[in-house]
């Protein structure tokens, strides 16, 4: 049988081979016929008062976080109002279960409609509660135990669930559906569950639901949100490898965690975090970092039927900017064009696109996309230090115009009297002409994307492996640009950092720092490796 | 964060109202909410709360409905209550509120 990869989103970290466990919700194929108002309220009362019980034993039995979510639990599930509905339904001559089921449809609805995605997550809340509630009402008790190192798939996992289960002999969690906020993403990375979620309908095709059980090994990679199904010899060794390689670099992390990084002699250098989805963040103590030095926009805007509004914007900037607790965040407006196309935004067919409508001119020439998100740039300044970073910068008319654009927003704002603040507005260094010449430039700050800049001072295409022995970073003419960047970062006075895959190469370490570079932004999980190899640099004596 | 209580004297009685900022990192979500509630329950009095000044006012005693407001962080929450520890309750749920849930400002 060949194996089966699902790629999902990431909801904790860590790897585990293991045999799957297919469970299913409670809710499939019942109904009951409707008796009479009185005894279908009864059933109902009798059915809510179980549920309340179950809960407040299994609340007994756990703590912290846990014993938050099944509160949560408890005061919906006696708040009169919750069944308010379903009671009347009864009354016109429903049946309890699905008057019950009617109502909770609507409020699950309601959250997973909701703007702001931790009201949205609380959908899984009001799942988990409708199908307590029906399993009582079906006479059904609940028997769900998972064997120890065993992968759970379900389409979704209520968070009483996944309390009621025993997880300290190992296992894992791999949904179809569910969120990375979820109360029960949460209590899995709480308590080092890997797990995996939005791995699609597929999951539980392959998987097979609990009436026919069939024995089928997985292998799941949570901090990558990737399941295989029936991996084989190779994949195997390759997940081992991977989880060693992890258990490593945590143990290196572990070792540099809330230590500044600082070279051999003591000269202190800022490593930032590369991100792109906020999803990532689950599980990173932000005292790793110095801050994010680059959010990538892009995702927001693909995977969207429409283009994302200001407010959906908004919310998921917050989220970043709410982990950062005052540590910068350097977002880049929409870098799309070159390797990233958006359908139905960038120019198809263009015949070099790398060197086409990309990064800000597309914003310049699409004005109505680029003011919503300088508009929820602004207004997520008001709640921390926010930079803004303009991606693909030539000419110094592109950054005036972007000013511009930002003033208008900041003007609209204050019209709107929504509260907003003025973010820093620094470019990318990834054109030549910018490196050669930055004092053209009246930037607040400067980031040197090297993957770019590498492309456009060799002409070598970074997607080309027959030329990717050219696309060298460390040749002389780059580095020589990114020293003369440092350099005048210094006679004026603004910050100069590198936000490339350089930063976390520790080869190219020593180069970067020599050249005078002192802030770094790579991925998360390199900032180990890169504060480890900042340790071994002596800058005395290696300078320029 | 100092906006004035207002008593006002209506056919109804006493209704005494206040407002504060939540400064909550997820607004009054899941945990603050069962805090809010369960404190507003404590007392005797009609308790309403509302997202803005011209309402909706929903009942501050049922978690359904406070959390069905969906309050986003930084909203200014106004309170009132009418009856019998009006003021009181109104006083200690703003207070709740000031002081953050009694959580630093976490997850939710």
């Amino acid at each position: 049988m060949s194996e089966i990869c699902l790629q999902g989103l990431p909801a904790a970290p860590g790897i585990l081979v293991g045999t799957l466990h297919a469970i299913t919700s409670a809710m499939e194929n019942r109904s009951r016929s409707a008796g009479d108002p009185a005894a279908e309220l009864a059933a109902l009362q009798s059915a809510i008062d179980r549920s309340i019980g179950d809960l407040e034993e299994l609340a007994s039995r756990v703590a912290g976080d846990g014993a938050d979510i099944l509160a949560f639990q408890i005061a919906m599930l006696g708040d009169e109002e919750l069944a308010g509905p379903a009671r009347r339904e009864i009354g016109l001559g429903r049946a309890a279960d699905q008057a019950w089921m009617a109502a909770m449809a609507v409020q699950i609805a309601d959250y997973q409609g909701a703007g702001d995605e931790y009201f949205r997550a609380r959908a899984a809340d009001f799942i988990d509660l409708r199908d307590r509630v029906l399993g009582h009402l079906a006479g059904k008790t609940e028997t769900s135990t998972l064997p120890p190192g065993a992968i759970l798939a379900a389409d979704e996992l209520p968070p009483s669930r996944f309390l009621a289960l025993d997880w300290s002999q190992g296992g894992a969690v791999a949904l179809a559906r569910g969120s990375p906020t979820s109360h029960v993403a949460m209590l899995a990375r709480a308590r080092g569950v890997p797990m995996a979620v939005g791995l699609g309908a597929e999951l539980l095709r392959v998987a097979g639901g609990a009436a026919q059980p069939r024995e089928k090994t997985a292998a799941i990679d949570g901090g990558r949100g990737v399941v295989v199904i029936g991996p084989g010899p190779e994949r195997r060794a390759e997940m081992s490898a991977l989880k060693a390689r992890e258990d490593e670099a945590r143990a290196v992390a572990a070792t540099y965690r809330d230590t500044m990084a600082q070279t051999q002699d003591g000269t202190r250098i800022r490593v930032l975090i590369n991100v792109a989805d906020p999803a990532e963040l689950a599980g990173i103590d932000p005292a790793l970092c110095d801050g994010i030095g680059l959010v990538r926009t892009e995702l927001l805007f693909h995977g969207h039927r429409a283009l994302p509004d200001e407010e959906a914007q908004f919310a998921v900037y917050r989220r970043i900017v709410e982990w950062a607790t005052g540590r910068p965040v350097t977002f880049r407006t929409l870098d799309a064009g070159g390797d990233k196309p958006i359908p139905g935004l960038t120019i198809a067919n263009e015949s070099n696109p790398f060197l086409g409508l990309r990064g800000l001119r597309l914003s310049l020439v699409r004005p109505e996309i680029f003011a919503v998100q300088l508009r929820a740039l602004c207004r997520v300044a008001a709640l921390g230090h926010v930079k803004v970073m303009l991606p693909m910068v030539s000419q110094p008319g592109e950054l005036a115009q972007a000013r511009a654009h930002l003033d208008r927003a900041i003007a609209d704002l204050a019209d709107a009297e929504l509260r907003h603040a003025r973010p820093a507005l620094g470019i990318m260094v990834e054109v030549p002409a910018v490196a050669l010449t930055p004092g053209r430039f009246a930037a607040d700050f400067f980031s040197i994307g090297s993957n770019d800049l590498t492309q456009y001072v060799l002409a070598a295409a970074r997607d080309l492996d027959s030329v990717a022995a050219i696309a060298d970073p460390s040749d002389p003419a780059v580095l020589r640009l990114i020293a003369e960047m440092a350099e005048h970062g210094r006679a004026i006075g603004r910050e100069v950092s590198l936000c490339g895959d350089a930063a976390a190469d520790p080869v190219l370490i020593p180069a970067l720092l020599g050249a005078g570079l002192r802030a770094l932004s790579v991925a998360p999980q390199s900032v180990g490796r890169v504060k480890a190899a900042i340790a071994s640099v002596r800058l005395d004596g290696a300078g320029r | 964060m100092n906006e004035m209580k207002e008593t006002i004297i209506s056919s109804g009685g006493v209704t005494v109202a206040d407002k504060i900022r939540v400064t909550h990192a997820t607004g009054l979500h899941a945990r603050p909410s069962v805090k809010f509630t369960m404190l507003a329950k404590t007392f005797a009095a009609d308790i309403e709360i509302a997202a803005g000044p011209e309402g909706p006012w929903i009942d501050a005693k049922s978690i359904v409905k406070v959390m069905a407001t969906k309050v986003p962080k930084d909203t200014l929450l106004h309170v009132r209550a009418n009856g019998a520890e009006a003021e009181a309750a109104v006083l200690a749920l703003v207070d709740l509120v000031r002081r953050d849930f009694d959580e630093g400002s976490g997850g939710g």
